[in-house]
């Protein structure tokens, strides 16, 4: 099979100003103190992985140990400080808590707007307009902005919109586990349905039970590095251990 | 590179109008006096100034309501293209943290948007040519051409503002007082045959100042700058466009970090 993403010693470093500076006249008052000092946070270190096409890759790790930052990395939100990240084929916007939206534009608006950033023309977009809406079961609200909106409502529209065109790579940062059971279910379904149709898949989450339905293979990082990389089962039991 | 950003142009092209369209759609909609209004407030400035100075420059200015209007018509598209430009990178911080998209697009997409409003506000001009009974010379049609000097000047300066703006918020503010300045330092209340010798010389390195008297040459004047000026305008523009593309691209990674 055919490797659809492959990361070869990929280091994410943040090199930071200890104290966030954001404005002209700090800058310049500690660059004349001599007091600008930065700190190197490595938050992947030396990663390498290899995705197939059609895969359903799981990560899991303790908070902070890197996955949000990978997922980031792989998408090109975050452009990492050494190491090469190919990928082969477009990628859904990354679903995630908190999924960013434009809150003064109505979820109609927002959602023309991220198809638009795939690439998708306006007539291309209303095929599947409806099916987000009918997903997302918010027909009432479409034309109000999405700053009225409660959490679990943006959380409906995220996962809609990311998952309403076929992308070759769908990625999906802890969200399964937010949300009332059945939308769960129905994005469960959905993700499935999308596997079956040769989607290349990529979640994190801490609930296990879901790893072992859905993945097909397992990153284990800790601290940013890889703890452990294989099958599902010989994973999962070893972090299960190790949390005992 | 050109030709890959203009691949990623293509690529890009619906998120580019879509943005637009939704620009245009966010202006017109916070008011039902937004059209209107974008017409009557230059007229209404034009109004006041003209009684303020008009009897001043008497015998420098021919028409000096229209003087006014066709200079601050198209320094406003550039002091409103760079300043939407600049909170562009931050206004579209959700969609960056979310989705690789070359960011350039924001900036690019505010200076056209601007421009589209440019064109907008050039029907109160034409009506205000006819109020005053001026003559609209054929010249005028050649409008398009200063404004493409300024619209290619704006992106440019607009690529870079975004970016410092995403590093250094007092950038805004600053930038605000730079343009009250600016907009004085260029011939739009006052005629440049006015100015001491220093001054004129100084006048040299103000893009706006040829940008504009070219407007005024064009749909004032009835004359033709030569080709001397046009290659002043192009180095300003594509060169301000070449430094601003290079420092973006320099930037533009760090910007996750910092919206
Ligand atoms: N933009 C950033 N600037 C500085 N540090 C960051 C940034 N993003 C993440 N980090 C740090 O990188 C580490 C990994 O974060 P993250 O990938 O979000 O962890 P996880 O998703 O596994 O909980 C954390 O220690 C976090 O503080
Ligand atoms: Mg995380």
């Amino acid at each position: 099979m055919e490797n659809i993403i492959e990361i070869k010693d990929v280091e994410m470093h943040f090199n930071m100003c200890k104290e966030k500076i954001d404005n002209l006249k700090e800058y310049f008052i500690k660059i004349a103190k001599r007091q600008l000092m930065y700190e190197d946070f490595i938050a992947l270190d030396k990663v390498n992985l290899e995705v197939q096409r059609g895969e359903v890759l799981g990560i899991i790790g303790y908070n902070g140990s890197g996955k949000s930052t990978i997922l980031k990395v792989i998408s090109g939100i975050l452009k990492p400080t050494k190491g090469i990240v190919k990928v082969n084929g477009t990628i859904a916007p990354l679903i995630e808590l908190g999924a960013g939206f434009d809150l003064d534009l109505t979820a109609r608006e927002n959602i023309y707007l991220n198809g638009s950033v795939l690439g998708f023309s306006k007539k291309m977009m209303q095929d599947c307009f409806d099916d987000i809406v009918e997903f997302s079961e918010l027909k009432d609200f479409l034309d109000i902005p999405m700053k009225n909106y409660s959490s679990g409502m943006v959380a409906r529209i995220g996962f809609a919109v990311a998952t309403m065109v076929k992308t070759d790579i769908l990625i999906v940062d802890e969200i399964l586990s937010v949300g009332d059971f059945l939308f769960q279910q129905k994005c469960e379904n959905r993700i499935n349905n999308l596997m079956a149709g040769g989607t290349t898949v990529i979640i994190v989450s801490h609930t296990l039970d879901q790893i072992r339905r859905l993945c097909s293979k397992v990153l284990w990082l800790d601290k940013g590095k890889v703890k452990m990389l294989g099958d599902t089962n010989t994973v999962c039991d070893a972090y299960e251990g190790n949390l005992k | 590179m050109l030709e890959a950003n203009f691949q990623t142009l293509k690529r890009y092209r619906y998120l580019l109008s879509n943005l637009i369209v939704k620009d245009i759609k966010l202006k017109y909609r916070r008011s039902i006096l937004g059209i209107l209004w974008s017409v009557l407030n230059p007229l209404l400035m034009m109004i006041v100034i003209s009684a303020v100075f008009s009897n001043i420059f008497k015998f420098q200015v021919e028409n000096f309501p229209l003087y006014y209007l066709t200079g601050s018509t198209l320094f406003n598209f550039m002091s409103e293209s760079t300043n939407l430009a600049m909170m562009s990178i931050l206004n579209s911080r959700e969609l960056i943290k979310k989705i690789y998209i070359p960011k350039y697009i924001f900036p690019i997409e505010k200076c056209l948007f601007g421009f589209v409003n440019f064109l907008f506000s050039l029907i109160a001009v034409v009506v205000m040519f006819i109020v005053f009974g001026y003559p609209l010379h054929l010249t005028s049609l050649l409008f398009f051409i200063p404004a493409i000097y300024t619209l290619i000047f704006s992106m440019g300066l607009g690529m870079v503002l975004s970016a410092l703006g995403v590093f250094f918020r007092d950038v805004i503010h600053l930038y605000s007082v730079v343009v009250v300045a600016w907009n004085y330092f260029t011939p739009i209340v006052y005629p440049y045959e006015i100015l001491g010798e220093k001054m004129k010389m100084f006048m040299q390195i103000n893009p706006m100042y040829y940008f504009v008297s070219y407007f005024r040459d064009v749909t004032m004047y009835n004359t033709v700058p030569g080709v001397k000026i046009d290659l002043i305008c192009i180095a300003f523009s594509v060169g301000t466009l070449i430094f601003g593309l290079w420092f973006f691209k320099k930037t533009q990674d760090r910007f996750i970090l910092y919206v």
